[in-house]
């Protein structure tokens, strides 16, 4: 039996049950916070937290849902920050773009391109001065490299051999900016191998190849003392913030969709699963699932509003 | 027996003791652990706590600064340092998008015990980009606590306060404070990051002044002094958060005040002190409060267009006698500006 490839796929299926319960009742307009959607991307979030230790930090950018199911394992608290109530990661003060779980290791995700970069610079310093053998992962688009402050922090843990990874996930835009409109050079992989840092790349939509390309890398991270730099490729379903496609606006096609769609991560992972646990063993998987992010769903929709002075409360200690 | 040392050595002092108090202190920044270890202030830390605990970075304040709020959010204490605080605003985005709002935005789950220490220069034409002070800006953003120490004895038990304090503190230092002399404790206790200081009493016009405009305002207040006139300097200290109990009982004594800010008047400071003591002891004033600064232009180069823009003991001399209705005080045998001789540069 294929137990991590069963636990991929189980982590990939609650991501994409989570946003499709989102889709399904974003409409109700309870849960007012803008969405930036993971669709597409299941395979990379999975992939790379599969592949870290519990122990292990994260840190993300506004697009996040994927890597906090990942992480996390957990919907009631993702779900009760989308409503805005009490029980969320922070108190409903933060929403969709903003989850942490410090407990679990997803310590900043940040709604400011690069902003989230440098800081996992400290935690990685900080873990390599306490001996504590943690790594620490920062998940950031295309976008964010054209950014100063990625050059700034790559640059600082090469110099420093920072036991860290950064994750560039490329979805080919910047919002609805493309590639050749922001770049004047043709490779960002060709630049980082120029920095004292490894460089993987994968393309591929396959969770067990991601996860396997993260573990090399973390092994090279501790046997060269050098920092990682992953950069991977996926594809956005959705529109760049909402829960509804925009092949219509004209600036990408959904041909290309289709394409990326023919190896959708979730459905690939469950072709590969099917054929050592069967049909029935994953429909029940499944079903807990679902079952789990309608209850959470459920518990958030009915759970109590922060009260009106805690908008005041944890500015400072 | 009174230990008199400097501005500088107090800086020294409070980061020495926390280091050794603390092995999760560390020191970094731009030049921190070059020859001249921040005019000084750094002397001796390298040496005693080794590079992995005072080290230079490279030219990248913002990445910099980002990774202080990793450091500290994860069991670290960091102390940034800007040589000038002009740097800062490279660094805005990490500041107020991430340090400030960090806490609150996790729910009160997570916390940042950093220190950013920052230089204000002036003098010796160091022009706009090396002069500015900018506390204004970091005070209007809620989360960060900004300090202006002006005294040797504050700037050490305001230092360890706010290495001992579990969120962002902005700790503001005029370069030419570094050589001024005091009173200072061989004791190593946390001071309060939040309360002015009255430190010259009088009757007769409250000035509350920030950083080195404490320096001009007690220069004011002997001038005056023997002109019959008693000033009472009141050492604002704490910009964010303040606390305006000490300004708001010297008003309801003298009537009269002049806020002797060290930054642009507009939408500064000393409009929030105006304020606060308009809403607060309006039946008490006797005259309009008056503001002292910069004007809204940029700081130039030359010599006497540099001494004209700064503001100095003259200018609160003058709006003192303006509020009491006194002739013009004979000031051509006093001397001003006298740290403007003093001081050769370059930093």
């Amino acid at each position: 039996m294929n137990e991590s490839g069963i636990a991929l796929y189980r982590t990939m299926y609650m991501i994409r049950s989570a946003e499709k319960s989102i889709q399904a009742h974003y409409g109700e307009d309870e849960m007012k916070t803008p969405m930036h959607m993971s669709m597409g991307e299941e395979a990379i979030a999975a992939g790379v937290c599969h592949a870290l230790k519990p122990e292990d930090q994260i840190l993300g950018s506004y697009r996040s849902h994927g890597i906090y199911v990942a992480k996390t394992q957990e919907t009631d608290r993702f779900f009760a920050e989308m409503y805005g109530k009490a029980s969320g990661t922070s108190k409903g003060k933060a929403g969709s773009m903003h989850l942490v779980a410090p407990e679990a290791g997803l310590v900043c995700t940040s709604a400011i391109v690069g902003s989230s970069i440098p800081v996992a610079l400290g935690f990685a310093f900080s873990n390599k001065r306490f001996k504590n053998g943690r790594m620490t992962a920062v998940f950031f688009g295309d976008g964010a490299i054209d950014e100063g402050v990625f050059w700034e922090s790559l640059n600082f843990a090469c110099l420093q051999k920072l036991p860290i990874l950064f994750i560039c996930e490329d979805n080919g835009f910047a919002v609805h900016s493309p590639t050749h409109a922001r770049h004047g050079y043709d490779s960002i992989a060709d630049i980082a191998r120029k920095f004292n840092c490894n460089v993987l790349q994968s393309d591929s939509s396959d969770a067990e190849q991601i996860c396997k390309l993260t573990k090399d890398a973390i092994k090279l991270i501790r046997d060269n003392e050098r920092p990682a730099f992953l950069y991977l490729k996926y594809y956005r379903y959705l529109e760049h913030v909402g829960i509804g496609e925009d092949f219509k606006a004209g600036y990408r096609s959904k041909d290309e969709f289709e394409q990326w769609l023919k190896v959708d991560p979730v459905r690939l992972q469950r072709e590969k699963v099917l054929r050592t646990m069967g049909e029935d063993r994953i429909s029940v998987l499944e079903k807990g699932i679902d079952e789990q992010i309608e209850s959470s769903r459920m518990r958030a929709k009915n759970a109590a509003f922060p009260d009106a002075h805690t908008a005041f409360e944890d500015v400072c200690i | 027996m009174k230990r008199m040392i400097t501005y500088r050595e107090a800086l020294n002092e409070a980061m020495a003791v926390e280091m050794r108090r603390d092995p999760n202190v560390f020191l970094y920044g731009i030049d921190v652990a070059d020859h001249k270890r921040i005019f000084g202030s750094g002397n001796g830390l390298l040496e005693e706590f080794g590079a992995e605990r005072c080290f230079s970075t490279p030219l990248s304040e913002c990445a910099m600064t980002g990774f202080g709020l990793g450091a500290a959010l994860n069991g670290l204490r960091p102390i940034h340092v800007h040589m000038r605080v002009d740097f800062m605003i490279l660094a805005m985005n990490e500041l107020t998008n991430m340090i400030a709002s960090f806490r609150y935005g996790s729910g009160g789950r997570m916390k940042v015990p950093m220190v950013i220490r920052a230089v204000i220069g002036r003098g010796w034409g160091q022009s706009w980009q090396h002069s500015k002070t900018l506390h204004s800006w970091f005070a209007h953003v809620p989360g960060l606590k900004v300090v202006m120490p002006s005294r040797p004895a504050d700037a050490k038990g305001m230092l360890i306060a706010a290495i001992r304090d579990d969120n962002p503190v902005i700790f503001i230092e005029h370069r030419w404070l570094y050589d001024v002399v005091g009173e200072v404790s061989e004791e190593s206790n946390p001071d309060s990051l939040e309360g002015s200081r009255l430190i010259r009493s009088g009757s007769d016009v409250t000035v509350l002044a920030v950083s080195w405009m404490n320096v001009e305002a007690l220069q004011a207040a002997e001038v005056l002094a023997k002109n019959g006139i008693k000033l009472e300097v009141i050492d604002a200290r704490a910009i964010s958060p303040f606390d305006d109990t000490a300004v708001v009982e010297s008003v309801r004594k003298t009537g009269h005040l002049i806020v002797a800010d060290y930054d642009w008047v507009h939408c500064g400071f000393g409009a929030e002190v105006a304020t606060r003591v308009y809403e607060k002891c309006m039946g008490s004033l006797k005259s309009s409060i008056t503001r002292i600064g910069f004007a809204d232009a940029h700081c130039p180069c030359s010599r006497p267009l540099e001494i004209e823009y700064y503001p100095s003991a003259i200018n609160i001399i003058r709006a003192v006698e303006q509020k009491l209705g006194l002739s013009k005080i004979d000031l051509t045998h006093e001397e001003f500006y006298s740290y403007e001789k003093k001081f050769k540069g370059p930093f």
